[in-house]
């Protein structure tokens, strides 16, 4: 059904590397892939369920002989620090000032807002692109590749997380700038909203300090949906940064995704996919359980 | 979102705002009925207009006036000149002649994706809300299924699954449309639940209208302007994804886009041999045509929630009543 075949991917390297192909080799392959079998595809899918649950995931073909879970493993913190970190920042820092923004429309600071647009549809790659040429490659300040400096070895040694930190500045800061306009906005918006309802007014009203009204009477209810926009994108942070991954050949997920694409490498693939969906899926889980606890309302329908 | 009251239906508390917006235009000629349904011009929405209005234009037209975007010169990697306003790349082809064609090829894409998305949004998230029942239910429950897929990784899988010589940029758009149509599907959805219980609607259902009838009459009209402001998120989505699939070489085969542009650049080591030339321009028209367009966006959420539009009604009325002060004053 599908194009490609892993095995002649497999062999092909083979011999490249100076090895000879035999049709014994093939088979061997094969067997070792688990294709070139006779069982049906539904046995075949349940045989695949059966080792998923013993945390199987098959072999690797891009960077055979190891084992998809293996590869997973080695290149998912690396997703979740730089991705996860990211996101925390851009959305808190995005929240706060469509707090500030929000809280006196009409303000100058508030007329700039429609500029944020900008940033917001800025390509994340591109912008990627402009910082390498201006922080790394003009000015010299941050390496423009990789996820640490090759020489070190990978391990909890503080010399390798600093190097890994140093890395990864340039990739995060281009995560920031090109997320931070939309949660500005929603933010704003939200605030703009929250500001016309009438427990603003009865709060006002009683002379509280301008200072409480905003902090617990507007901004408490205008960051609800940006609190449900996080949680979800936190769970894309396994999968958002495919392209920024690779513009730095950063060691993450998106980067092996895409390997295992372009070398027909379904187990590795399958992986990838499974590890996202369960992201996906656990932070709709959370959003949902959230939203219960920082929002009575929806707890008070039966 | 927690805010479940409709937003387009009049609240008592916007009484106020809307009398003082009429009687700050007395004299005025009267209003057309649509009126309400169109943004009102400020200043960033004719910058919007006019960068998206300046950017259609060089698409269509930029192609017929520059040269051949193909043709290879001995002069790789000149910077800018009189004869080359935007240089050349490593193999001396005119980064202007690419832009043009590069451009219309991804407006091309973007706008059609837009139209596929907001169509499969219109069919699911309308008639699902407007049905009821097993139809609504199995509506939704797809297009949660949709929303929960993450777009762009299904993209470069089905995009590298189609062989390379089928990859046209039809392929491209249809992948990009059934990906990114769920979520404005969903808002759709919500608004129409919303329209649906009305009067006039159930009127019309009543006195035995078809189904279509009542959709393409009665509720359509009311949810023209978040078709619209989804349809303008469609197109910048659309033309940022398929941006971000032929950088890395999964876009459409033999076909010119923004992407391939930045592709090639990277490709040809613009960066590190610092032809800012090569790479800047492409990115730079994405990134001022979905500023154009989220302008427009702006605009247009104003007339959806008409709360935000009241902020700039008392900037207005303000600075008019400090006027008159001053006046009175002097």
């Amino acid at each position: 059904m599908l194009p490609g075949n892993p095995v002649d991917i497999l062999l092909a390297k083979l011999q490249q590397r100076g090895g000879t192909v035999t049709d014994d080799t093939r088979k061997a392959y094969a067997l070792l892939l688990g294709g070139d079998d006779d069982t049906p595809l539904i046995q075949q899918y349940w045989q695949y369920l059966v080792r998923l649950v013993h945390g199987d995931l098959g072999v690797s073909v891009t960077y055979y002989p190891a084992r998809v879970s293996d590869v997973i493993a080695t290149s998912l913190p690396w997703t979740i620090a730089l991705v996860g970190i990211s996101t925390i920042l851009a959305a808190s820092i995005g929240v706060a000032l469509g707090m500030i923004a929000g809280w006196r429309p009409g303000t100058w600071l508030d007329s700039l807002v429609p500029a944020t647009t900008l940033l917001a549809a800025v390509p994340y790659f591109w912008l990627a692109l402009i910082l390498v040429y201006l922080l790394s490659r003009v000015l010299g300040w941050l390496p423009g590749q990789g996820g640490y400096d090759v020489v070190l070895d990978p391990g909890w040694s503080w010399e390798f997380i600093s190097s890994a930190i140093y890395y990864g500045i340039l990739p995060a800061l281009t995560i920031v700038i090109a997320s931070l306009g939309g949660w500005l906005l929603g933010m704003r918006n939200m605030m703009v909203s929250t500001l016309s309802e009438d427990y603003i007014l009865t709060a006002r009203a009683k002379g509280l300090r301008e200072r409480r009204i905003q902090l617990h009477y507007a901004a408490r209810n205008a960051v609800l949906p940006s609190i449900a926009g996080f949680a979800i994108s936190l769970g894309f942070v396994v999968s958002g940064s495919v392209v920024t991954e690779q513009v730095f050949s950063y060691p993450g997920i998106g980067s092996r995704l895409l390997q295992a694409v372009t070398n027909n490498d379904y187990a590795l693939m399958q992986g990838v996919f499974l590890v996202i969906t369960l992201a996906v899926l656990g932070a709709n889980l959370a959003v949902d359980l959230l939203y219960g606890l920082i929002d009575p309302r929806t707890r008070a329908k039966g | 979102m927690t805010n479940i009251t409709p937003l387009n239906e009049p609240d008592i508390s916007e009484a106020p705002e809307l009398l003082a917006q009429e009687a700050e235009e007395v004299g005025a000629p009267r209003r057309s009925s649509l009126r309400p349904l169109l943004p009102t011009m400020t200043g960033w929405l004719a910058v919007g207009i006019g960068l998206v209005v300046l950017i259609i234009a060089f698409a269509v037209v930029g192609p017929w006036l520059v040269s051949d975007p193909t043709v290879i010169r001995d002069m790789g990697l000149t910077a800018p000149s009189s004869e080359h306003l935007l240089g050349t790349t490593q193999t001396g082809q005119d980064v202007l002649a690419q832009l043009a064609f590069a451009t219309r090829g991804s407006l091309q894409i973007g706008i059609l994706v837009g139209v596929l998305a907001t169509a499969l949004s219109v069919g699911f998230g309308i008639y699902g809300a407007y049905a009821g029942g097993v139809a609504d239910e199995a509506f939704s429950l797809l297009s949660n299924v949709f929303l929960v897929i993450p777009g762009l990784l299904l993209v470069i899988v089905i995009a590298a699954f189609v062989p390379r010589e089928a990859r046209g940029w039809w392929t491209i758009a249809v992948v990009l449309a059934i990906t990114s149509w769920a979520g404005s599907a969903r808002v759709l959805r919500a608004q129409t639940l919303s329209v649906r219980g009305r009067d006039y609607v159930s009127a019309s259902r009543v006195s035995g209208e078809p189904a279509w009838r009542v959709i393409a009459v009665e509720i359509l009209p009311n949810l023209l302007p978040v078709i619209a402001s989804q349809f303008v998120f469609a197109v910048i989505a659309a033309i940022l994804s398929e941006a971000g699939l032929s950088f890395i070489g999964l876009g459409a085969a033999n076909s010119w886009t923004l992407g391939t542009m930045l592709f090639y650049a990277q490709n040809g080591f613009a960066l590190s041999l610092g032809a800012w030339w090569w790479f800047v321009p492409p990115g730079l028209m994405i990134a001022l045509f979905g500023m154009g367009l989220s302008l427009i966006n702006f605009s247009i959420d104003e007339v959806i929630n008409p709360k935000l539009k009241n902020v700039r009604l008392h900037r207005r009325r303000a600075r008019k009543i400090r006027r008159l002060e001053e006046a009175a004053r002097a």
